[in-house]
């Protein structure tokens, strides 16, 4: 137990963090590619064309991955910036800023592929339907996370404020999770659905499973690069970082 | 395989716009994505090389 309180707080520091996350990236990178090639494969040829939807069911092997990444990572962001507020630690601010593009990135594309699988499903690219508008305002708390970062000059403080209104933020998480039940929505409500056939929704079940995960393993890799570069932005006249060998 | 041409593959059963612009744009978000950040880490790193990049900045950036 004192092992992984003192292992935490090593980790906690960018100095000892910087090089482990580095080696981890191309692991992550490359367990995204096959899970990616794997999923596109089981989702566009494997399997079968749904008979009622046709063949613009398939955007659910983007969609779904898309959203749920995009409340799971606003979930980690506000936990990385909830510690940062606790511990006030340098590194957890900088997950917190490095998560939010990606974020945002995901909640843009949630909204995108949901509007190009509304129109031929529901007739309409957008309805201000209570799973759509909850998602918006995801989208717009990660805008409004980065857009508050770059408004403060001292990272620091951007960190607190962006940490205070990412906790705030968390209220709408169980929002868009459950307000497919809370009101009636045009939205469909379980993302497997039982009223088609079961052989089918196994298919669809497992592509859309592997395509969740790839898109996972891309938020990890892509945010530990990013960590990377805003840790060498941050602590660039750090003793440290000046031995880098990036910086000799 | 539910596909017998590629030609069937690409329209999609009609709904090519539909399904080629979710999985178009994901990707290319992504894959741009992916490499602005390898930019952003690339100009990081070129920024320590610089001889004054040692020196306090007058920007109000925290001094570390």
């Amino acid at each position: 137990m004192g092992n992984r309180i003192v292992n935490w707080f090593r980790f906690s520091s960018p100095q000892a963090f910087y090089a482990p996350a580095g080696k981890m990236i191309p692991w992550f990178a490359a367990a995204a590619a096959i899970l990616a090639a794997l999923g596109l494969y089981i989702g566009l040829f494997a399997a079968p064309t749904d008979f009622q939807q046709g063949d613009a069911y398939r955007i659910i092997f983007v969609h779904v991955p898309a959203s749920w990444m995009s409340m799971f990572a606003y979930v980690v962001m506000a936990a990385w910036a909830g510690v940062g507020l606790v511990f006030n630690a340098r590194l957890s601010g900088m997950m917190a800023s490095a998560l939010a593009p990606t974020g945002a990135l995901f909640a843009f594309l949630s909204l995108w592929t949901g509007a190009l699988w509304g129109k031929p499903t529901w007739g309409t690219y957008w309805v201000w339907d209570a799973r759509l508008t909850s998602e918006l305002v995801l989208f717009f708390l990660y805008v409004g996370f980065l857009a508050l970062q770059a408004a403060i000059d001292d990272p620091r403080r951007a960190d607190k404020a962006g940490a205070v209104l990412a906790l705030v933020g968390v209220v709408n998480i169980p929002i868009i999770y459950f307000s497919v039940q809370w009101w009636n929505t045009l939205h469909q409500g379980a993302s497997v659905s039982v009223t088609r056939a079961p052989s089918m929704a196994a298919t669809m079940f497992t592509g859309m499973i592997v395509m969740v995960l790839a898109f996972w393993m891309y938020a990890i890799a892509v945010s530990l690069a990013r960590v990377r570069a805003i840790i060498l932005e941050r602590e660039r006249r750090a003793a440290w970082v000046r031995e880098l060998p990036e910086a000799a | 395989m539910s596909w017998t041409s590629a030609a069937e593959f690409f329209a999609m059963g009609g709904y090519a716009p539909y399904v080629w612009g979710s999985f178009g744009v994901v990707a290319l978000c992504l894959i741009v994505e992916a490499l602005a950040v390898r930019a952003r880490h690339l100009r990081a790193r070129a920024e320590l090389k610089r001889p004054d990049a040692a020196a306090p900045k007058v920007t109000g950036e925290a001094a570390a």
